[in-house]
């Protein structure tokens, strides 16, 4: 069992600059969580807090209950990849994996015993005696991997491990660190900033702006109950079109859209936010122009404009046979409409 | 064509073997005249010819006592040379290492100034700060002693400076590893850094044991026992020997300058890959 719990970590730079303002949240047992937000967001900085190469300014950092703010990076039992995978160039494969552990005195057979079945689990057995630079890319990654998992450690951090991987290679990684983590069952925390991997590797997601949590919730929790604008936007791809709209009577107005049932949400200014995918093309609703189309085979996306002259991005499946230039009917349905506070940014609906 | 090919290439060769022969002769002509007696050299100069005297001068170079107090072989101040040159260099490699990963990894105050203090003792070479040097060597009785000699010159900034700049270029991950890893600053040092500094240390250990090797203001100063003479000096003491009748034994002179020639080749042509590999390249 592990379970880390931050408690309004925070971490302020020398220079003043605020990196995290106060972050809670807790690590769940066995799970994957993804840090995820654009760069600067802190998510970076929160995982060093965590692995203790980063001091934590206030707030509490528990691991199974015990509080690790002070406890050197060596003695937290948490192993880490590194974006860049940090491997010692003048070691062996089997050097590097072992090299934590004969620091931490464990007997000769049982290092033996634990390289060899990380070496087996990643297939680096034929590497074994090579140094990295004779490695490539995806096998550097996996000797990183390799390292951290000889540790047996209570935690694992994944500090943007994909990113220097080729797109193929990327998309073969994550399905193999999703399968390697589910295998081993230790609770992870991966950080990436981007939202696709972040999809399709989390548990849960972390969304983070600005030294900020803005959500945490599973995958298809924060994509279709997206607790803010920012989440909103930053999660899902083609963005999702927010426009500025209004709630009058219960009857939300925008951009010539008029939608009914809102009834619970007093009158105001509100921020509306609609994925392609929920706008639908009819024969009734509001007059869109199409500019572009985009054929991706299964889909297309079609770029819109309204009179008013507000973009709209719009998902359908393929083969639709609409084309630049002509005018269609898009209406939504009030269930798929995401409502966000016009000034707080947060979701009212 | 071939034939003008040939031609073009024996052109080149002559070309190479006339730069060679501009940079070997004077080498040439100092080991051939070291093979002749004193009074062939006085009479006719130096020698082009091998003069086939070539074991008696090196063997009596070697074991005879000679210099003012006769007391010493060349065999003994090739030592003192060794000894010299390689305490100089390992010294400098020992000092300026730890120096520069005491500035490049720890934080205490003023560390950023004090590098640049140490920098600036670039400015002051040995030659300027002489005397006060002598005073402290002599203060602390350590004239003629080896470490006399050795240990007041191995600070160097110039070590600490290329220290410096190379650890600050070790990637910040491998130390971040390290540190989860278990491995405490000196466990690290050893096991990481040391490693990845060997084409470095290997550079520096050639430079700095030629120019240790080649000392003579210093050795001259801080050693009136002769025991302590190095070879550099040892050539002097030969070269000036002129009393009354004697003739100056110009041979010896010559086989003395060969004799220190040697080791600081052998150095070179053994750790040239190393030393071209460090200077080049780094592998991180």
């Amino acid at each position: 069992m592990t379970t880390l719990t931050l408690q309004g970590l925070r971490k302020v730079y020398p220079n003043g600059t605020e990196a995290v303002r106060g972050v809670d949240l807790e690590i769940l047992d066995g799970e994957l969580t993804v840090f995820v937000g654009p760069s600067g967001c802190g998510k970076s900085t929160l995982l060093r807090m965590i692995a203790g190469l980063e001091e934590i300014s206030s707030g509490d950092l528990l691991l199974d209950g015990a509080r690790i703010n002070d406890v050197e990076p060596a003695h937290r039992d948490v192993a880490m990849v590194f974006q860049n995978y940090a491997l010692y160039p003048h070691m062996t494969v089997r050097r590097n994996m072992s090299y934590a552990l004969q620091n931490r005195k464990v007997p000769k057979t049982e290092i033996e015993r634990r390289v060899l079945e990380a070496a087996k689990m990643l297939q680096l057995e034929e590497f074994l005696e090579r140094k990295p630079a004779q490695l490539s890319g995806g096998q550097r990654q996996r000797v990183a991997m390799g390292r951290a998992i000889v540790r047996e450690p209570k935690l694992f951090l994944f500090d943007e491990p994909l990113s220097n991987l080729d797109a193929q290679l990327r998309a073969q990684m994550r399905v193999d660190i999703r399968k390697l983590q589910r295998q081993l069952k230790v609770t992870s925390i991966f950080v990436t900033h981007d939202q696709i991997e972040a999809m399709t590797v989390g548990d849960r997601l972390a969304v983070l702006n600005n030294g900020e949590l803005e959500q945490i919730g599973t995958p298809m929790q924060v994509y279709s109950q997206p607790a803010s604008e920012f989440v909103a936007s930053f999660i899902g791809s083609p963005r999702i079109n927010l426009v500025d709209g209004e709630v009058k009577s219960g009857v939300l107005s925008f951009d010539g859209f008029e939608v009914p049932g809102f009834t619970d949400i007093s009158d105001q200014p509100v921020r509306a936010g609609i994925r392609p995918e929920d706008l639908l093309v009819g024969t009734s609703g509001t007059k869109l122009q199409v500019d572009l189309v985009e054929e991706l085979g299964s889909d297309e996306l079609l770029y819109c404009e309204s009179p008013s002259g507000q973009d709209y991005r719009i998902r359908r499946p393929g083969g639709s046979g609409h084309r630049s230039g002509e005018a269609i009917d898009v209406s939504v349905q009030k269930e798929k409409i995401h409502l966000f506070h016009k000034s707080s940014k947060k979701r009212i609906n | 064509m071939r034939v003008f090919w040939k031609r073009h290439q024996l052109l080149n060769h002559l070309l190479l073997l006339l730069g060679v022969a501009f940079l070997a002769l004077p080498l040439w002509l100092v080991f051939a005249s070291s093979t002749h007696d004193p009074g062939t050299l006085i009479r006719e100069g130096m020698q082009l010819g091998f003069g086939g005297k070539f074991q008696e001068t090196y063997y009596g170079v070697l074991t005879e006592k000679k210099g003012f107090t006769e007391q010493v072989t060349a065999a003994t101040m090739m030592l003192n040379s060794l000894i010299l040159g390689l305490g100089f260099a390992l010294g400098k490699i020992v000092v300026s290492m730890t120096a520069a990963y005491a500035i490049v990894y720890f934080r205490f105050p003023l560390g950023g100034a004090l590098f640049w203090v140490i920098f600036t003792t670039l400015l002051l070479p040995l030659e300027v700060r002489i005397i006060p040097s002598y005073k402290v060597v002599a203060d602390l009785g350590m004239l003629n002693s080896y470490s006399g000699l050795i240990i007041p010159l191995i600070a160097s900034a110039t070590g600490t400076f290329y220290f410096r700049q190379f650890f600050r270029s070790v990637p910040d991950e491998l130390l971040e590893a390290a540190k989860l890893d278990g491995a405490g600053p000196w466990k690290f040092f050893i096991d990481i850094l040391l490693p990845l500094s060997r084409t470095m240390m290997a550079a520096l250990f050639i430079i700095m044991f030629v120019v240790g090797w080649n000392q003579y203001l210093w050795p001259l100063l801080m050693t009136t026992d002769e025991s302590y003479n190095t070879i550099v000096l040892g050539i002097k003491s030969v070269m000036q020997n002129i009393d009354g009748n004697r003739l100056p034994e110009y041979n010896r002179g010559f086989a003395l300058a060969i004799l220190a020639l040697v080791p600081p080749v052998c150095i070179v042509v053994f750790f040239q890959r190393w030393f071209i590999k460090g200077l080049l390249e780094s592998d991180k």
